[in-house]
């Protein structure tokens, strides 16, 4: 679905990504793990055509670049790291701004706008607060209110830059089950960011291991989150450290 | 019909009535009210002359009113409304409810290029507009454009505090080469001063076509890319992964809005604080929690007609009240502005020698 060629990008004189290459197909979930700086986002920034790159990002055998922002719209839905609101908008407001690509011109409003955004409000349990201002949000409703918007944009392929951000234990869980849910419908998948490992070997079926902007390793999850490779990219002793933390709850 | 209310949840035809009410009531009290006091009646009996093509009611007041005042008030709504329009789109498309013309020295650029025009003479032949419209058109433009690469130079990520700060100090530029241009003008002195003063005192109906059109045109590029700027409001990154082409729609707000200011500039000088203050000012929200919120809810979108609407309104407040005051505290208020124009421009030439 989403195949990615010797993707780099260089910023400033230095290769924040460095011939990476990786492709996610129909119902997988692909995760982007590794340390601070291994430039995750960049990956998702560059996909989006957010970033200059050189290589090629092709969506089923197209050239990204090629499509329209609202045609790339309809096919990759977008989840930033951070979301920087300055103005009161309402939660529904933002969710609505996900059926953008659907509604162009004037008067043209898509017959199924009321019920996508229906469906993101119940999916994320953001209806009782619909009407509220996005700055009167705690860091979580925001986060699952621009996940409402990208589920109401009915892209086939997600990316998900840190979907845990900022969310407690209950709603990561709800977060990645929905996801989860999500990708079950046929002609999907999925790409995210992700800094919790255990999330990633949970939820993942494939994974790329970055460090310093360059592949480690690219596979199914089992192979990729192995102890072999992360300790050599984490630069300590993985396991030990989670079982470490583990062991607290014993 | 359920969405049209969704998104426009605070903005009533009650508010709309309201604000045309204001403007139509502001309009009749400036065209009333001045050094030469004209009665509610005359008024009347000389605006009914005019729209039933009578014969003009006998006296002064019917000359005062058509051919001084009338012209006066109608540019300064419509300056009033394009100045607004243009804040609110700024605000929208930087995300800082800081963003206006002025603050952002296109305002000033335009200044700059109308005095040049004024200056040296600059006509378009081939051009129905003068030069001075369409330097200050073009400065406006250049302006803007120049402020943004030089912020983009220094900045990267584009952060609206330096484009803001690269703004004013763009605008302080501007003045001081205005200063010297008034330095060595000698017989434009006076012609120039206007620029740098604003003021409506000079306008003609001719202004007003010139106005109207410039708002019909580019006010309706601003509003067709409402959603857009609601968008952008929200975050560029959001805009661009919703499916808005950023670029295209930054490029066309951007030569609206300079279009705009730089009409604006031509018939009225620089008219600082207006799209700032009219825009960012909602009298209606009842769910502001903040300052913030308060200034987010003039936006964009949503908020773009209203912005107009009380921008209508608004200018002619001060405009009455020059009026009411006589032309005393007008040359006043006019003095004391051009001593801060050139006081500014002293500063920035310091800090350009510096």
């Amino acid at each position: 679905m989403l195949r990615v060629e010797n993707l780099t990008v260089v910023c400033g004189g230095a290769s924040i990504v460095d011939h990476v290459s990786f492709s996610v197909e129909e119902g997988r979930w692909l995760m982007i793990v590794g340390p601070n700086g291994a430039g995750k986002s960049t990956i998702i920034n560059a996909v989006t055509q957010g970033a200059a790159y050189s290589g090629r990002v092709l969506f089923e055998g197209t050239d990204v670049s090629q499509f329209k922002p609202s045609q790339l719209a309809k096919k990759i839905g977008t989840l930033t790291q951070n979301h920087m609101v300055g103005y009161a908008y309402t939660v529904e407001d933002v969710i609505r701004l996900g059926r953008y690509a659907y509604t162009q011109g004037l008067f043209s409003a898509a017959a199924d706008d009321e019920t996508c955004i229906d469906q993101a409000l119940e999916l994320t349990g953001l209806k009782e607060i619909r009407g509220q201002s996005i700055l009167t949000l705690s860091g979580g409703e925001l986060q699952r209110t621009f996940l409402a918007q990208v589920i109401a944009q009915d892209p086939k392929l997600l990316l998900l830059d840190e979907l845990a951000n900022h969310l407690d234990l209950l709603y990561q869980k709800q977060m990645f089950e929905l996801v989860q849910t999500w990708l079950e419908a046929p002609g999907r998948a999925v790409v995210s960011v992700v800094h919790d490992l255990s999330l990633a070997k949970r939820f993942g079926t494939d994974a790329v291991l970055l460090k310093k902007g360059q592949t480690l390793s690219f596979g199914p999850v089992e192979q990729v989150l192995s102890v072999e490779r992360l300790n050599p990219a984490y630069d300590m002793n993985v396991r030990e450290w989670m079982l470490n933390l583990l062991s607290l709850w014993k | 019909m359920r969405k049209k209310n969704a998104g426009r949840k605070n903005f009533h035809f009650v508010h709309y009535l309201l604000f045309c009410t204001a403007l139509v009531c502001t309009a009749l009290l400036c065209v009333c009210v001045g050094s030469v006091r004209v009665s509610l009646n005359d008024t009347i009996a000389s605006l009914r002359s005019v729209l039933l093509r009578q014969p003009p009611p006998p006296g002064l007041s019917y000359s005062i009113i058509i051919n001084v005042r009338l012209p006066r008030v109608f540019c300064a709504a419509l300056v009033g409304a394009a100045l607004s329009l243009c804040g609110g789109a700024m605000q929208g498309l930087l995300r800082n409810p800081l963003a206006d013309g002025s603050t952002l020295g296109v305002s000033s650029g335009a200044s700059l290029g109308a005095g040049l025009a004024l200056c040296f003479g600059v006509t378009f032949p081939w051009l129905p507009f003068t030069g001075v419209t369409m330097m200050a058109i073009l400065f406006a433009f250049g302006s803007l454009i120049f402020i943004l690469s030089l912020a983009y130079k220094m900045d990267h990520s584009l952060s609206t505090n330096t484009i803001i700060l690269v703004g004013v100090i763009f605008s302080m530029f501007a003045n001081s080469i205005i200063s010297l241009i008034v330095a060595f003008s000698g017989d434009h002195v006076k012609s120039i001063m206007f620029w740098m003063m604003g003021s409506l005192a000079n306008g003609s109906y001719f202004n007003v076509l010139t106005l109207l059109c410039a708002l019909l045109l580019f006010g309706a590029l601003i509003l067709r890319n409402t959603r857009e700027l609601d968008a952008f409001a929200i975050g560029e990154d959001n805009a661009r992964h919703v499916g808005v082409h950023v670029r295209r729609v930054k490029m066309m707000v951007m030569i609206s809005v300079s279009a705009l200011i730089g009409v604006c500039v031509s018939v009225g000088g620089t008219i600082g604080f207006v799209g700032l203050v009219d825009t960012a000012y909602d009298p209606y929200d009842d769910r502001a929690e903040s300052c913030a919120a308060a200034a987010g809810d003039a936006l964009l979108g949503r908020d773009i007609p209203h912005a107009l609407r009380f921008g209508r309104a608004c200018p002619l407040e001060p405009l009455g009240a020059a009026h009411r005051r006589g032309d005393v505290a007008d040359r006043l208020r006019d003095v004391c502005r051009d001593l801060l124009s050139q006081q500014k421009g002293k500063l920035a030439c310091c800090g350009w020698k510096i």
